[in-house]
C-alpha cells in the first residue's frame, strides 16, 4: 500500500475540497468540468513528488538501489490499480498513456488477431477515442464495424441488441457511461448476450471510475480502460486491463525496450503481459501517482458520496429545466445516468455561453465533446455540460443555474 | 474580462448579420469546419472586374463568429482580393496583440477583448479564413 503523508478523511464536499490542492487555493471556483478533467488529489500529488524526489530511476531495466526503489513503487502502483479494479490480478493491468492509448492497444493488439469479415459492435453513443480506433481496424484489416443506436434520450438501445449482432461477432466495444449524456450503460444484457454469442466485451470506463472502484469480474467484461486524470490522478497515465487468457493471445503493439523476452537480428520473442504491451519507458511517476489516487479512492465511503452525487445531480437538473428554451439531453431516469448533465440552449451558442459562465467563476464544457455521432443522434450540433465530482456541492450547482440565467440575459 | 466580448458592438453586427444567406452565380466559394467545436462557415463571392462584386455567408456558429461574418458581409463587397487578405491578416493582428493596428476595418475593433482568450480566436478568424480560401478558389476557376 503507497503511503500518504497526510491523508484527509472525506465525509462532505468541503472536506473532499480541502484534499484537492487546487481547490484549496481558489475557494471562489466552481468547477464542474470533471468529465474532461477531474482536480488532482493531494495523495496523488503527494507521491508523485515523494516519487520524483526519492526514487526516480528507469523501471524493470537497473540493478542499483534508485532503480530497485523505481521498481517497487512501479510495481505497488499496478497493484493499486488491481485493487480498485475489484482485486483482480496485477499481471492483468497494463499502463498507458491514458484511455484513448488503451483502446487504441486494444485495437491493434486484439485486432491483429481478428480476420477479414470478422465483426466489432460498437454504439452511436461512443467518445471518438472508442469509434477511430475501430474505423483505422477496419481500413487494416477489412473488418466489418457494427452499431448499436441510442433511444431519444441518448441511451445505448437495446432492443436493438439482436438485429446488431452478427453471425462473427467477436467483441462489443462500448462506453461503460456517456461522456455526454451520463447514460450508464446497461451491462447485463449486453455481456449476456455476448457470452452466448462467444463474443469479447470492452469497456470505456473513462466517465465511470470517477465515480467510485469498478469491480470487473463482476461486470463480466473483458477488458477496461481508463484514464489517469479522469479519477483524481496525473495526467500521461491510464490503464487497460484484460483478463490474462485474452492478453496472454494478443501480439504487442509497440516494439522497443521492455517487451521482449529475447532480441536477436533474425527476430524477437514478447515478454508476458502486462510487460509485452508497455514498450519503452512507461510514465513511472504518473503510475505511481495514479495508484496512490486510486488508493485514496478505494478507502472513501462511495455509498453516501454516489447518494451525494445524484441528489446534486437532481438539483442541477430541477434548476435548469425551468430556464427558457434549455433541454436537458440525457435518460429522464436518475437512476441510469452518472453525474453528468449536458443541454442545449435554444438561440445560444455553447461557447457563448461557456464564456460568459467563466466570468462567473463557474467551469464547464461547451463543444461537440469528442461525440458527433452522438450529437448528431440528439439532433444537436454542440452542447453545455456540467459534469460534478466527489467534492461539488448545492453551491457549485446554484451558481451555475445563476451564471445561467445571466447569460441568458446577455446573450439573447 | 470575458463580458467584455460580448459588448454591444458585437452583438449588434450578429444580429444585423449582413451578408448572411447564399449567391446566385458565385465564381468562388468555401466551406470550412472549426474541428475544436464544430462550427462550419460556407462563404461565397463573385468576383467581377478583380473585386469582390458580392459576398453571402451562412454560419452555424458563436455569437463571435456570426459577428465576424457579418463585418465581412458588410465590408467585403467592393474590396479587392488584396483589401480582403489585408483585413483579414489586420484581424489576425488585432487577436494576436489586442491593439487595433493600421488598416483594420473599424467594425473589427469591437473584436480586441477577445486577444484574452485564444481558445476564441479560431471562432473570430473562420468566416475570413474561409473569404480567404473561396478568394483561392474564384482565381483558381474552381470556386
Amino acid at each position: 500500500m503507497i503511503i500518504v503523508s497526510d491523508p484527509i478523511v472525506v465525509a462532505s464536499p468541503s472536506d473532499a475540497r480541502a484534499a484537492f490542492p487546487l481547490l484549496a487555493h481558489d475557494p471562489g471556483l466552481h468547477y464542474l468540468d470533471n468529465a474532461a478533467t477531474s482536480q488532482l488529489c493531494a495523495a496523488a500529488l503527494d507521491a508523485l513528488v515523494r516519487h520524483e524526489t526519492t526514487c526516480r530511476a528507469n523501471v524493470l531495466r537497473g540493478t542499483h538501489r534508485l532503480a530497485e526503489a523505481a521498481d517497487a513503487a512501479y510495481r505497488e502502483a499496478r497493484a493499486a490499480v488491481a485493487r480498485f479494479l475489484g482485486g483482480v490480478s496485477a499481471d492483468e493491468i497494463v499502463f498507458t498513456s491514458g484511455a484513448t492509448a488503451s483502446l487504441n492497444l486494444l485495437a491493434h493488439s486484439l485486432g491483429a488477431t481478428l480476420a477479414e469479415g470478422d465483426e466489432v459492435l460498437v454504439s452511436v453513443a461512443e467518445h471518438h477515442s472508442n469509434l477511430v480506433p475501430w474505423f483505422m481496424l477496419r481500413e487494416r484489416r477489412g473488418i466489418v464495424l457494427r452499431v448499436l443506436p441510442v433511444t431519444a434520450d441518448g441511451r445505448i438501445d437495446l432492443a436493438r441488441l439482436p438485429q446488431a449482432m452478427g453471425p462473427r461477432l467477436r467483441l462489443i466495444a462500448l462506453t461503460h457511461c456517456s461522456n455526454v449524456t451520463g447514460a450508464v450503460t446497461a451491462l447485463a444484457p449486453l455481456v449476456a448476450a455476448a457470452k452466448a454469442a462467444g463474443a469479447l466485451v470492452a469497456l470505456d470506463g473513462a466517465q465511470a471510475v470517477q465515480h467510485g472502484p469498478v469491480d470487473v469480474r463482476a461486470l463480466g467484461v473483458d477488458f477496461y480502460a481508463f484514464s489517469g486524470h479522469k479519477c483524481f490522478g496525473p495526467n500521461g497515465v491510464g490503464v487497460l486491463w484484460g483478463r490474462r487468457e485474452v492478453l496472454e493471445r494478443m501480439p504487442p503493439f509497440l516494439g522497443g525496450g521492455g517487451m521482449v523476452d529475447r532480441v536477436e537480428l533474425t527476430g524477437a520473442s514478447w515478454a508476458a503481459p502486462p510487460r509485452r504491451f508497455e514498450a519503452g519507458t512507461p510514465p513511472i511517476a504518473q503510475a505511481v501517482g495514479l495508484g496512490a489516487a486510486l488508493d485514496w479512492m478505494t478507502e472513501l465511503p462511495w455509498a453516501a458520496i454516489r447518494a451525494r452525487e445524484a441528489r446534486l445531480t437532481r438539483r442541477l437538473i430541477d434548476g435548469l429545466e425551468p430556464l427558457p428554451g434549455v433541454r436537458i439531453l440525457g435518460p429522464r431516469d436518475d437512476a441510469a445516468r452518472a453525474p453528468i448533465v449536458s443541454f442545449d440552449v435554444e438561440g445560444v451558442h455553447p461557447h457563448d455561453l461557456v464564456q460568459v459562465l467563466d466570468e462567473r467563476d463557474v467551469a464547464v464544457r461547451g463543444g461537440h465533446h469528442c461525440a458527433r455521432p452522438l450529437m448528431a443522434a440528439l439532433g444537436v450540433e454542440a452542447c453545455t455540460r456540467a459534469s460534478l465530482a466527489l467534492y461539488n456541492d448545492e453551491a457549485d450547482v446554484d451558481a451555475l443555474i445563476e451564471a445561467l440565467a445571466h447569460a441568458l440575459r446577455l446573450l439573447r | 474580462m470575458s463580458d467584455s466580448i460580448y459588448q454591444e458592438a458585437i452583438k449588434t453586427l450578429a444580429q444585423a448579420a449582413h451578408g448572411a444567406g447564399t449567391l446566385e452565380a458565385a465564381t468562388g466559394e468555401a466551406r470550412l469546419d472549426n474541428p475544436l467545436c464544430g462550427d462550419r462557415v460556407r462563404v461565397q463571392l463573385r468576383i467581377e472586374g478583380g473585386r469582390i462584386a458580392a459576398l453571402a455567408h451562412e454560419v452555424r456558429g458563436c455569437l463571435l463568429c456570426r459577428a465576424a461574418a457579418a463585418a465581412l458581409g458588410l465590408r467585403a463587397p467592393g474590396s479587392s482580393a488584396e483589401e480582403l487578405e489585408a483585413a483579414a491578416a489586420a484581424l489576425a493582428r488585432l487577436l494576436e496583440t489586442g491593439e487595433p493596428p493600421a488598416g483594420l476595418w473599424r467594425e473589427l475593433a469591437a473584436f480586441a477583448p477577445v486577444h484574452a482568450h485564444p481558445g476564441r480566436h479560431a471562432c473570430v478568424r473562420l468566416p475570413f479564413d474561409a473569404a480567404i480560401e473561396a478568394l483561392s478558389r474564384a482565381a483558381a476557376g474552381s470556386g
